[in-house]
């Protein structure tokens, strides 16, 4: 057989032909003859290598693996001759990377650490062959040929991984558990219902790298002794649902599901059960009751769900993330992954960062980073120059820290200590614009909404709750609303059944512990400071800097605003219902708000 | 046969032969599964678009389930609903990222435009305005969902455009069909 020092692949996608992919070909060949290089040089024909749009013809070359693109014939002989017989790279014929335009998902910054989102954006989620390539699966083949359930536990234990979902219990122990439990039939059980209000990690690593969670599971289920799984993904995430079925279908394709493992005498099989929209069903043991098709209320624990979880039968519950960290705590070795982070909270976390940061989208960090360094080097500060007020950590459960915390490290305790928790990993960064009494009352709607309603404190606690807070933002606040805050937030937290009753004052009480003033701002002075509470403020256009554009005038939804085209437009205090909607599309900021 | 299904009106899917079909399918596929009651009524909302009274019960009387059973479930969830919708939705996310970002002042606009608040159905029967939990695409914050399509970053000003598309599409149907 020949042997060859170097191949050329050219790519014949429909769009390279048509950009003349052929010319170059026969091109290629002619200069190989020429330099006496047909021997060495080996070329070939393949499918697309680059975007086609972007980089038409292109041609890849291996071992180097260096890709030039928009070649004509004329680059041919010089990059022949600079290549293949004087062995330099041809740099300005390679190809321009392709500009990000993932806006969740940009090139990592230098802080982060990525384990968890290793794959995302860089393997097609519908392949396997692609998840494969990036060694996946070996951990799987490593669990059951090499190792025996327990010392996949250990292993996974010395890796010190904690459960990525929020309460950060450690996984291993939890296997541990379920394992110890004599029972025939066990579960495994994923919790893909990520329904904090701006967190999405778990909906990416679903939709773009899906084997991982897969993979993650199918090891838990060898390691805890289960038959079968299911993953339990929410109603608003159909692509990932999708992504998940076909995963599923190509893993027992393969083997990698179904009976007899990889030809060990392990069987598992794999489902995905869609949520329809009730937040309370992310906590475990709702989830379960919705699996088993029944209304998704929590049940008292305990019995924990690794004793009596699913149809009554031992059940792990871990979250997308812990999972899909599992096969590399495997094949890289616990020492590897307990190297990063901080002393009781090991690895990476995913975050989801949105609101008024510059670059917001995901990220994964080393636990023991610094908000700061989250939030300015890597969020690259707060959007339009305002200043820091808050960051929300932990979603609605969750509470704020505000800029006195800036340089706090970041792991399940520190967060704790300053009253907000780590949650699932959604960060919203607040600017300086932001009311923290409107912002209270806004995460306790949506709580006082998805409260189940099965335990008293819950569902009558946050729905007064919401409504003292709705009263302050009114203006209408009285003295002692904040005491009476306080008291009924300690009562909701003691009394109530499950998480989401436990954690749901939290914002309320972090806001004021530490925007207090802003509270007393809306009661004893009928003022908001950051200017949001409608019933506060007043809109006015300013005299001099109104072009008399009209735009104002034409978006407001209740014509409150009038006056002649190219003279200041006057706002009517009566009509206003201070929407804001005129401030948003005045493209000469001549609207302030009084 | 049952009883109750001699007083099924005769505009609910469960009297139309064609939906009974449908209806039916997915309950012999999903009966016998465990757990078996909520893919069913996903499926259900998916295919027919909405779950009514009389599909609970049809489905209570297929499983032997309680009707209480099967009401509790779909009362319980926000996706089902008893009631058709409109032949398009448009969803505002209420999820963090988007109310700091201006999904409140989009929800005026659209009440403006169309005259209906949201969890109601314009008259034509066109267009249901809902608000929805956060679809985890904060990063392009303020989001509306048409069908199924995101939009992001809308200012109020651009909501019209977006509406305009789905508009378009209707006018279009009605054409053809004229």
């Amino acid at each position: 057989m020949a042997f060859y020092r170097s191949h050329i692949l050219v790519s014949v996608d429909p769009k390279c032909l048509k950009k003349g992919a052929h010319e170059i070909l026969d091109a290629l060949q002619d200069e190989l003859v020429a330099n006496g290089l047909v021997d060495e040089v080996q070329v070939l024909e393949t499918s697309r290598i680059g975007d086609p749009d972007l980089h038409a013809p292109d041609l890849m070359v291996y071992p180097d693996g260096v890709h030039y693109a928009n070649l004509s014939v004329d680059d041919i002989p010089f990059l022949v001759e600079e290549h293949f017989l004087k062995g330099r790279i041809v740099e300005k014929l390679k190809a321009r990377e392709r500009l990000v335009s993932d806006e969740e998902l940009s090139a990592p910054k230098s802080k982060e650490v990525r384990v968890v989102l290793r794959n995302c954006g860089k393997i097609d989620p519908n392949n396997i062959e692609e998840y494969i390539a990036e060694d996946g699966y070996m951990a799987l083949a490593k669990a059951l040929t090499e190792m025996t359930p327990e010392t996949v536990i250990d292993t996974v234990m010395q890796s010190g991984l904690r459960g990525r979902g929020g309460a950060g219990f450690l996984t291993a122990q939890k296997w541990k558990l379920t394992r110890q439990v004599p029972e025939k039939i066990k579960y495994v059980g994923c919790n893909a219902d990520e329904g904090d209000p701006g967190a999405f990690m778990n909906r990416r690593v679903l939709e773009s790298d899906p084997h991982a969670v897969v993979e993650g599971m199918t090891i838990a289920a060898y390691a805890i002794g289960a038959s079968r799984g299911y993953i339990y993904c929410r109603a608003e995430y159909p692509l990932a649902v999708k992504t998940l079925n076909i995963a599923i279908m190509q893993a027992r394709e393969f083997g990698f599901l179904g009976k007899n493992i990889m030809g060990t005498d392990f069987s598992f099989d794999l489902e995905v059960r869609m949520g329809a929209g009730a937040f309370v069903c992310g906590e475990e043991t709702a989830l379960m009751s919705s699996i088993e098709g029944k209304r998704g209320e929590p049940r008292p624990r305990p019995p924990f769900p690794s004793v009596k979880g699913l149809w009554g039968k031992p059940t792990n519950i871990n979250n997308v993330e812990t999972y899909a960290n599992v096969p590399q705590i495997i094949l890289r070795g616990p020492q590897w992954y307990a190297s990063m982070g901080t002393e009781k909270s090991k690895g990476t976390k995913t975050f989801a960062m949105a609101g008024d940061v510059k670059n917001t989208g995901l990220i994964e960090v080393p636990f023991g980073i610094t908000l700061r360094e989250i939030v300015y080097d890597i969020g690259g500060g707060i959007k339009d120059d305002k200043g820091f007020k808050a960051i929300q950590t932990g979603g609605p459960m969750g509470g704020f820290i505000p800029a006195e915390y800036l340089d706090l490290p970041v792991d399940y305790e520190a967060l704790a200590s300053v009253g907000s928790i780590m949650g699932s990993g959604g960060m919203i960064v607040v600017d300086d614009e932001t009311c923290m009494v409107d912002m209270a009352r806004f995460f306790m709607e949506f709580t006082q909404d998805e409260s189940c309603g099965k335990c008293v404190p819950c569902r009558v606690g946050t729905r007064r709750l919401l409504e003292i807070l709705t009263r302050i933002c009114e203006g209408k606040g009285q003295d002692g609303d904040i005491e009476r805050l306080e008291e009924l937030s300690e009562e909701i937290r003691a009394a109530s059944l499950c998480g989401l009753g436990q954690g749901a004052p939290n914002p309320v009480i972090t806001a004021l512990k530490y925007f207090r003033q802003e509270y007393e701002a809306h009661i004893y002075e009928k003022r908001c400071p950051a200017k949001v509470c409608r019933a506060l403020i007043t809109y006015e256009i300013i005299d001099g800097v109104c072009t008399g554009c009209t735009v104002c005038a034409r978006n407001c939804p209740v014509n409150a605003i009038s006056g002649e085209r190219r003279q200041t437009h006057i706002i009517d205090p009566d009509t206003c219902i201070r929407c804001g909607i005129c401030m948003q599309v005045c493209n000469f900021n001549a609207i302030r708000i009084n | 046969m049952l009883k109750f299904l001699e007083s099924v009106p005769a505009n609910d899917p469960v009297a139309k032969p064609e939906q009974r079909q449908i209806i039916d399918r997915i309950l012999n596929e999903n009966k016998n599964l465990p757990g078996g009651l909520m893919v069913i009524l996903n499926e259900l909302q998916n295919q027919i678009g909405f779950v009514s009274p009389s599909m609970q019960q049809y489905v209570a009387y297929r499983m032997r389930i309680p009707v209480s059973t099967v009401h509790g479930v779909v009362s319980f969830y926000s996706f089902f609903t008893t009631t058709p919708r409109g032949r398009h939705t448009i969803k505002f996310c209420m999820g963090t990222a988007c109310y700091v970002g201006g999904v409140p002042q989009l929800i005026e606009k659209a009440k403006q435009i169309l005259g209906v608040d949201p969890g109601q159905t314009t008259p034509d029967g066109n267009i249901t305005v809902e608000l929805c939990r956060c679809v985890g695409a904060c990063s392009q914050a303020p989001v509306v969902v048409v069908d199924e399509e995101i939009h992001g970053r809308v200012r109020p000003n651009k909501f019209p455009q977006i509406l305009r598309t789905v508009q378009d599409k209707e006018k279009q149907i009605s054409e053809q069909a004229a």
